[in-house]
């Protein structure tokens, strides 16, 4: 394995361990630096050692340890260098990776904080990565991440496992900012631009984190499975030329057959022992799109009564639109297209555009029109834009 | 480490507040505060007169300007402070937490108390 690769794979788990270690993040994330930059200058000189983790760790803690020392003079450092200089360890305990995640995704930490903190210390991204991903100047990345460390430690904010009390809140704080970052990268992955394809890869990687981390807790599968299932159908959502491809009009042949089963194994395993849970049934919707081998295959009934389902544990209008959606396509046009018209959503493009669309599909053209305009009048994302256009030109082009 | 608890809640609601209701706010306070005492977590806490008791001072131009009313007005007011020792952030939000302005619509700001350097 290379140095990247390493860096890649390793770079969390061995931060997570030393930074217990060293008690300071910022300690730990320099002297993990300096190891990094030994092992460039000297491994392809002398060749890898053989266990590359364990020599990582144990040069970052004698960097640590010599940082130490020469603050020492001013500030008596004595008992934490003593504290180092007696830790054997040299592989990543793996409780070190989850106490990293619960404190970068500690919820006295901002949410956007949360998120770079998390892909910085976690994934190992370096700022300018993070800032270009979520589209900020890196000075205000940078700014953000210096910010939370000083409130981790000025606050003291805990470096472990939640107790039981308010392990399940802080498991879907965890989720919530997993799924933040699959979002980002997903959302915005049309036009095919690769650094935020990443964030779909990296949220992943932490999904399985937390599933291997937490085996008790079902939620964390759902979650894996949705972005799973989700990510399954990444490459047929856009067009040669970036044009969206909608669901229904998707090369299935293309689709990540691997990555579906793998979902759906996951949807079943977080659907069993207990009331389901919101990613559980979201990834069950989405496994029901997945496994339909056409369009016109598509489990209709089902996929509505999940919606009813999620409704019920997670009202939002959000759920209430797809719902609507669902039934139209399970019971009737008419049916989805009244329901819609009692969902109040305002400034969201997707309403006007989701009855813009039973609308066509009943050929009442003037109507799917004029909630094509509306809905254009609100949406932000270009591909959406130049989709919504495409559609009202078809709707009001004169029959020939 | 220490905590400042400083408890906001409106205080016209709660000097609208009936009288029983009241009562059994005041003696979830004093139990309240006899736990964290027993715990040992406690260290100073007080409740404040409302706003309308008020005075501020500042400095303009060398000179010292007494004004009435807070700081700055605002929908919740500081009514209440706690000063509690804790292991971490967790734990003092735990507390935060308990306290019972919180089941009765308000909220508290826990802020870590700067150490002095020990010498």
């Amino acid at each position: 394995m290379n140095l990247g690769d390493l860096h890649r794979r390793e770079y969390g788990r061995i931060l997570a361990t030393l930074i217990r270690a060293v008690g300071d993040f910022d300690l730990a994330e320099d002297s993990l630096q300096d190891a990094f930059e030994a092992a460039l200058a000297q491994w392809p000189e002398q060749g890898p050692p053989e266990n590359p983790v364990a020599w990582l760790i144990a040069t970052a803690r004698h960097k640590a340890i010599d940082r130490l020392r020469r603050r020492t003079l001013a500030e008596g450092k004595r008992e934490e260098i003593a504290a180092l200089l007696a830790e054997e360890e040299d592989a990543p305990v793996p409780l070190d990776s989850l106490r990293l995640i619960f404190t970068c995704c500690h919820p006295a930490l901002a949410p956007e904080a949360q998120v770079a903190l998390t892909l910085r210390t976690i994934c190992g991204l370096d700022t300018e990565e993070i800032a270009r991903a979520f589209l900020v100047p890196v000075p205000t990345l940078a700014q953000r991440l210096v910010r939370a460390k000083a409130k981790i430690k000025n606050a003291r904010i805990p470096y472990e496992v939640p107790g039981d009390s308010v392990l399940a809140d802080r498991v879907d704080a965890v989720l919530a900012v997993v799924y933040l970052v699959f979002n980002e990268g997903y959302s915005a992955s049309f036009g095919a631009d690769l650094v935020r394809a990443d964030l779909c890869a990296e949220a992943i990687r932490l999904g399985r984190l937390l599933v291997e981390l937490l085996p008790a807790e079902r939620e964390p599968r759902g979650l894996l499975a949705l972005m799973l299932l989700h990510d399954a159908r990444r490459a047929t959502r856009t067009d040669d030329e970036g044009a969206i491809v909608l669901l229904e009009d998707q090369d299935r042949s293309r689709w990540d057959r691997a990555k579906i089963a793998e979902g759906s194994a996951l949807v079943e395993q977080a659907l069993q022992g207990g009331p389901p849970g919101a990613y559980a049934l979201q990834a069950a919707i989405a496994a029901l799109h997945a496994r339909a081998a056409s369009a016109r295959e598509t489990d209709w009934p089902q996929i509505a009564a999940l919606y009813g389902v999620l409704a019920g544990i997670h009202p939002s209008p959000v759920v209430e639109l797809n719902r609507a959606v669902a039934i139209a396509m399970a019971d009737g046009l008419e049916q989805g297209l009244a329901l819609l018209d009692t969902i109040h959503l305002p400034g969201y493009h997707l309403l006007p555009a989701a009855r813009a669309d039973l609308l066509r599909r009943l050929d009442r053209r003037a109507e799917a029109a004029a909630a094509y305009r509306e809905a254009l009048g609100l949406v932000t994302n270009d591909a959406e834009r130049r989709f919504l256009e495409r559609r009202l030109a078809e709707v009001t082009r004169s029959r020939g | 480490m220490q905590y400042l608890l400083m408890i906001y809640d409106d205080e016209k609601t709660r000097a609208k507040m009936p009288e029983p209701q009241r009562d059994k706010l005041v003696q979830e306070y004093q139990e309240f505060t006899q736990g964290i005492v027993k715990s040992g977590h406690f260290r100073a806490g007080a409740r404040l007169q409302p706003t309308s008791t008020s005075t501020t001072v500042r400095e303009t131009n060398g000179k010292r300007v007494t004004t009435d009313g807070p700081f700055a007005e605002t929908k919740e007011q500081l009514g209440g402070y706690y000063l509690v020792e804790c292991r971490d952030l967790d734990e003092a939000i735990s507390i935060a937490a308990r306290i019972p302005s919180v089941r009765a619509g308000g909220s508290i700001e826990v802020r870590p108390v700067m150490s002095t350097p020990q010498r």
